[in-house]
């Protein structure tokens, strides 16, 4: 198991009587993608903005990268590439003089080129940022989160207002920039987006991190896995439960069975063959991330 | 401070003010406009005379080209004649004329002959060009007495004005607008873009570099010197140029300028960063800046406000700055410039501490 570069315990944060973040263990290894996956205002901003060093944490410790955020913000800073939410920046500023103004406080060299390039942005110049799209908005804050050739980098909602393509172009990116090695902390609310960028997730509700894994393994640990989907009715599911012992609900002219190993499938199918039914539909479902949260959160964003 | 890092933000800061729209008016053609609207009411013919209507009833006859010429030579009258067969009161106020005299028909004749004679004055003691015209009336009938009655002046007054550059009112306006800009473009500007940038939290992000908010703010020192020193010569530029303006322009006009700009980009960085919301600041902004618009010395010398208005414009931190540029500009008075100057920087500082003490990037 490679190192940690983001090491979390007991994190706490209260605002008056709540407790917008409550007691997050976490752990970032080097060269992952790491989702913290939540509703709105689980504590998943709060968090990460602890980590970045813009909020104190009222209890626990942090450590990035073997510094302290909020003790040594300015060497951590060189360090780390941080995008908060709703990026904004100076409106009449375009993407080229923003990131070489940024190259310059970090005394980095100019690399507005190359961002731009790998953001996909080369046409865009000699555009004000005003006049930038959401999603090129959002892209010219990663390329400034870049200026400085982080190892870390914590995206705070990436994504959060693109439309899908714009979403899809950051997703892009973002593997790009894996795949060079970096290190990624990222909040969001939309669980495709963590199911497909993220090495491993962590659900946060209510402040508390309530699940922690990678999808496979947050899947198999608190969903009820696959579930198989055939035609039936009533009598059927009923002879399927006594027989088998698995759940089973009726959806319509079909019925669906949770099961939890390959060799049910030939029990339940002997069944319905069995009861004289044509087998119109035969479908074997695999329950998704969004199907685990749902069952745990019990609500979604969009 | 790192001045690569000033330099950074300053030509960012720049360039961002110079593309809009809002920032060139300020800093290019509000000058201009000012300078021009109050030379042009302030100063040449159309500004220093009023309009006096006469009604000659005694034609040429040479005691009434006498008052005539007498009314003329006082160049505080511009003369305009009613026709001598117009019903005197229906035509003052059909016309809405605030200074109307009448020389009647006897007039020639009594002054020869030495009998008294009257001059009906038409006029509206509200209005300031009516009181202007009775007293060049005034001026002229008494000489005109005087003369009759053999008399001869025994005291005269002659005037210097030396150490005093000035020769119009033009030349008074040019440090009260100087002034003004000074005031006016760092108190619009910086108080909009410190809400602005909290409330798009353009802070937030500036504050993940190792730019620090000393080396923001000091940028936008630079940035305002930069505009206060355009506009200023902008403003003395066509001032002399089309109002023939008269002012001394030599090297204390510098530090003047300097605590000016430090002073309200300070107060400016207050009044934003207590505000709220940008609506919020522009009301704050507002608050603080019209009654020092109108109030240090801007427009007009403040001695010719009531005595109480002049305690107060005491108590306006513009006041000093203008004090300061007119020491300089009109009076060639360094002594009471450098009073000024210290009164100045002392309340600077102050509004420096305050607007450091407001000023935060940081969230709680």
């Amino acid at each position: 198991m490679s190192e940690a570069v983001v090491s979390v315990s007991g994190l706490r944060k209260y605002y008056g009587n709540t407790r917008a973040v409550d007691g997050i263990e976490l752990e970032v290894r080097k060269g992952e993608v790491f989702s913290l996956l939540g509703p709105n205002g689980a504590g998943k901003t709060t968090t990460i903005e602890m980590l970045e060093g813009l909020r104190k944490p009222d209890e626990g410790s942090i450590e990035i990268l073997g510094l302290n955020p909020w003790k040594d913000a300015t060497s951590m800073r060189r360090r780390v590439g941080i995008i908060p939410q709703d990026f904004n920046f100076i409106q009449r500023i375009t993407p080229a003089e923003a990131i070489r103004y940024f190259a310059t406080l970090f005394k980095a060299p100019d690399r507005s080129e190359e961002l731009l390039e790998l953001v996909d942005m080369r046409n865009m110049e000699k555009t004000y940022f005003m006049h930038l799209s959401g999603g090129q908005k959002q892209k010219l804050g990663l390329c400034l989160a870049l200026v400085n050739n982080p190892e870390l980098l914590f995206l705070d909602e990436p994504t959060t207002g693109l439309d899908p393509q714009a979403r899809r172009n950051m997703w892009e990116v973002i593997r790009k920039l894996k795949s060079e090695g970096k290190t990624i902390l990222l909040t969001t609310h939309y669980l495709e987006e963590a199911e497909v960028l993220s090495d491993r997730v962590g659900i946060i509700d209510q402040g508390k991190m309530i699940a922690g894994g990678t999808p496979q393994d947050i899947i198999s640990k608190h969903g009820s896995g696959k579930a198989l989907y055939v035609s039936g009715n009533d009598e059927i599911a009923r002879k399927v439960r006594s027989a088998t012992g698995l759940r089973c609900t009726v959806e319509g002219r079909n019925i669906s069975v949770e099961i939890s190993n390959n060799t049910e499938i030939a029990r339940v199918l002997d069944i319905v063959r069995s009861s004289g039914v044509e087998l119109e539909t035969l479908q074997l479902r695999e329950e998704t991330l969004e199907d685990v949260f749902l069952k745990m959160v019990g609500k979604v964003e969009d | 401070m790192r001045l690569k890092n000033i330099l950074a933000d300053l030509s960012v800061y720049g360039r961002s003010f110079a593309r809009s729209r809002e920032g060139l008016f300020f800093t290019f053609v509000f000058p201009i406009v000012l300078i021009a609207i109050f030379g042009a009411i302030f100063s040449g013919n159309g500004g220093s005379s009023v309009p006096l209507y006469v009604q000659n009833m005694d034609g040429n006859s040479p005691a009434a080209l006498q008052l005539l010429a007498g009314l003329n030579s006082t160049h505080l009258v511009n003369i305009r004649f009613i026709p001598s067969g117009a019903n005197i009161t229906r035509y003052v106020s059909e016309n809405s004329i605030t200074a109307a005299l009448v020389i009647p028909s006897t007039f020639g004749q009594s002054i020869a002959s030495g009998a008294p004679v009257s001059l009906p004055y038409y006029n509206n003691p509200t209005v300031s060009s009516s009181q202007i015209a009775g007293q060049a009336i005034g001026i002229v009938v008494q000489q005109i007495n005087l003369n009759l009655s053999n008399a001869h002046n025994t005291i005269y007054v002659r005037s210097y004005a030396d150490s005093v550059v000035a020769q119009g009112y033009v030349d008074f306006l040019i440090p009260g607008l100087i002034g003004f800009t000074i005031l006016t473009t760092p108190m619009f500007s910086v108080t909009f873009i410190v809400s602005n940038y909290k409330k798009d939290k353009i802070f937030r992000q500036l504050s993940l570099t190792p730019l620090t908010r000393g080396e923001w703010l000091f940028s936008k020192f630079l940035w305002y010197i930069i505009v206060s020193v355009l506009s200023a010569a902008l403003m003395i530029g066509v001032g002399v140029l089309l109002f023939d303006a008269h002012v001394r322009i030599n090297l204390y006009l510098a530090p003047l300028l300097l605590i000016g700009v430090f002073m309200f980009v300070s107060l400016g960085t207050f009044a934003g960063a207590v505000a709220k919301t940008e609506e919020g600041a522009a009301v704050i902004g507002n608050i603080i800046t019209f009654p020092m618009m109108f109030l240090s010395g801007t427009f007009f010398p403040i001695s010719i406000m009531p005595a109480w208005l002049q305690t107060v414009a005491h108590f306006l931190p513009l006041y000093y700055v203008i004090d300061g540029l007119n020491a300089v500009m009109v009076y060639t008075n360094y002594t009471s410039a450098m009073i000024d100057m210290l009164i100045s920087l002392t309340i600077s500082v102050a509004f420096f501490i305050l607007a450091m003490l407001a000023f935060s990037w940081k969230e709680a």
